[in-house]
């Protein structure tokens, strides 16, 4: 077959990222460190990602990868091939047949289910370092859930821009105790992160951390009173398969500032295109396997 | 004449026989003092004659190796070194405050005026945008500096500016005790005698008790009612700070108030 263990690292490394995720489980949104692993990818790639994916993923597995949403793009690619080839895996492009999704930034339209694991890239694991550059001094803070700090992040956001411009990566808090980063997902996607049934891993390569949210955890964007948090989208349909819920990308279509907004999640969008939505620049699925042909 | 009540009042912080070493080197050695609600205690001395120590061991930066420091916490008396760490940082971020002598290692140099001083507020569970705001105001007004700077940061003020926008920071949430190391150094005359001023207001107003360590003697003859003299690491010599200054006994309290530079 390849000259590859299973999924690329070997065992015992495997059994060490499993015991790391276990701690994670147990205590929800608790950064857990691990011996994190080199890559055959540049940090800043998915490297903690790959190795949650990687110590996840059984033969029976079906595996989506998804990067901004879309399963086209060169990180999704390339992650959905070495996995292809290391360990042999089925792949989809489809959330609903998926059982392991790794995500870079987004978390799928569809809704997630309990049969499924939802693995985060994640470049910056600790929510309170820009704020608090010392490790040791942020440690002790989780530890004694001194959180001020958080809010003046927020605070400042109010004071210069007039509202909580914090659009991804935005703060949330887990189960009323650890202060998380979501990973940058839009802070669209943060209400999608409470109760949801499918276990969701958040993996940090170059930071060595893995944290994670049990299926069914409480999850609460941080907020002021008289500023609450507003999941916000780019005020459009798609243009493409019309849907109004789902988190758009603007793409710039011409020198003259033309632009349309087409959803992020690629899988999403064809499948309701496929079901006969059409958007504003849209063309029937049909048709265009009419023009292919 | 006025008859002071009979109820004798408890310290509000009581010190016994605190020690701090370096290795062999001593830091302060065997101090042992009482504070009372209301009061100013200056504690002066020479450079590395062990008051930045003490007031380090005193806030709870530094682990002292022998001794107590006693606090009168709304529970009643503590020692606050065998307290519990998260008991311990609650209480030096509501009842006490620490004014460092360089704003720089008191601020946040990269947040606003108002998120400086809402900090401690939201640090003890305010969550109430316009409430913060209000309150920052209201600080900055207290301190002197102009409502519109609010939203600037740090780094665009003045020495002296920082220097009250720290002590702004500090008080916000009506701590009880303040420590404050050398709160008038590296500013000039004329800066320092306004803050010495401020400070003296806020301490008469808010009925704060003040622990303030100095070089400066001009500076606890103004703020300080009681004075501690420390030479190597122990008390030399301790009273009202009239009387110290005034008549001192100590051979070396004697040279630190003739080495004043008379104008």
């Amino acid at each position: 077959m390849n000259d590859y263990n299973f999924a690329y690292l070997d065992e015992q490394t495997k059994r060490m990222i499993r015991r790391a995720i276990l701690k994670a489980v147990a205590v929800p949104g608790y950064q857990v460190p691990f011996a994190s692993r080199e890559m055959p990818m540049p940090y800043g790639w998915g490297t903690g990602g790959v190795q949650v994916t990687a110590a996840c993923l059984v033969p029976e597995d079906r595996l989506k990868v998804i990067d901004q949403g879309a399963d086209d793009t060169t990180n999704a690619v390339s992650i959905r091939k070495f996995f292809q080839r290391t360990a042999g895996v089925a792949t989809t492009e489809a959330t609903a047949e998926a059982t392991v999704i790794q995500t870079r930034h987004r978390i799928p339209e569809q809704p997630l289910t309990e049969d499924q694991i939802l693995v985060y890239q994640v470049p910056i694991p600790e929510p309170l370092r820009f704020l608090e550059p010392r490790e040791t001094e942020t440690r002790k803070m989780h530890a004694l859930e001194e959180y001020g700090l958080m809010h003046v992040k927020l605070y400042e956001d109010i004071a210069r821009h007039g509202q909580i411009a914090t659009s991804y990566a935005y703060p949330v808090k887990v189960e009323g105790r650890y202060v998380m980063d979501p990973s940058p997902i839009p802070k669209f996607d943060n209400p999608k992160l409470s109760d949801c049934p499918a276990l969701q891993l958040f993996g940090a390569g170059r930071e060595q951390r893995i944290y994670a949210l049990p299926p069914w955890t409480q999850v609460v964007s941080l907020d002021f009173e008289d500023h609450p948090f507003v999941a916000s989208k780019a005020d459009h349909d798609c243009d493409l398969c019309g849907a109004a819920e789902s988190y758009l990308d603007e793409v710039i279509v011409d020198d003259q500032g033309g632009r349309m907004f087409v959803c992020s999640d690629t899988d999403y969008c064809r499948s309701r295109r496929e079901d006969g939505h059409t958007g504003r620049l849209g063309t029937p699925a049909a048709a265009q396997v009419e023009a292919a042909e | 004449m006025t008859v002071h009540s009979t109820i004798t009042t408890a310290p509000l912080l009581s010190v016994r026989g605190l020690t701090k070493r370096y290795g062999a080197r001593i830091g302060c050695a065997d101090v042992s003092f009482d504070l009372y609600p209301g009061e100013v205690l200056g504690i002066v001395g020479e450079s590395g004659s062990g008051k930045s120590t003490l007031l380090s061991c005193l806030a709870g930066h530094l682990p002292p190796d022998a001794g107590e420091v006693v606090f009168a916490t709304t529970d009643g008396p503590r020692d606050t070194l065998t307290m519990s760490e998260p008991e311990r940082r609650r209480l030096s971020r509501t009842d006490w405050a620490f004014v460092h002598q360089n704003p720089r290692d008191g601020l946040r140099m990269g947040v606003t005026a108002g998120g400086n001083v809402g900090e401690r507020l939201m640090a003890v569970g305010a969550r109430n945008y316009g409430a913060i705001r209000d309150c920052a105001l209201d600080w900055l007004g207290r301190v002197e500096i102009a409502a519109e700077r609010i939203d600037d940061r740090p780094r665009a003020f003045s020495g002296g500016m920082q220097q009250r926008l720290q002590i702004a920071r500090n008080l916000v949430t009506g701590p009880r005790l303040v420590f404050m190391d050398e709160p008038t150094g590296g500013l000039d005359v004329s800066v320092q005698a306004r803050l010495l001023d401020l400070l003296r207001g806020l301490v008469r107003d808010l009925g704060l008790s003040v622990i303030i360590v100095t070089h400066d003697l001009a500076v606890v003859r103004l703020l300080a009612d009681r004075l501690m003299v420390m030479k190597d690491g122990r008390v030399v010599e301790q009273g009202l700070t009239d009387q110290v200054l005034d008549d001192p006994q100590h051979a070396y309290t004697q040279l630190l108030v003739s080495s004043v530079l008379q104008v």
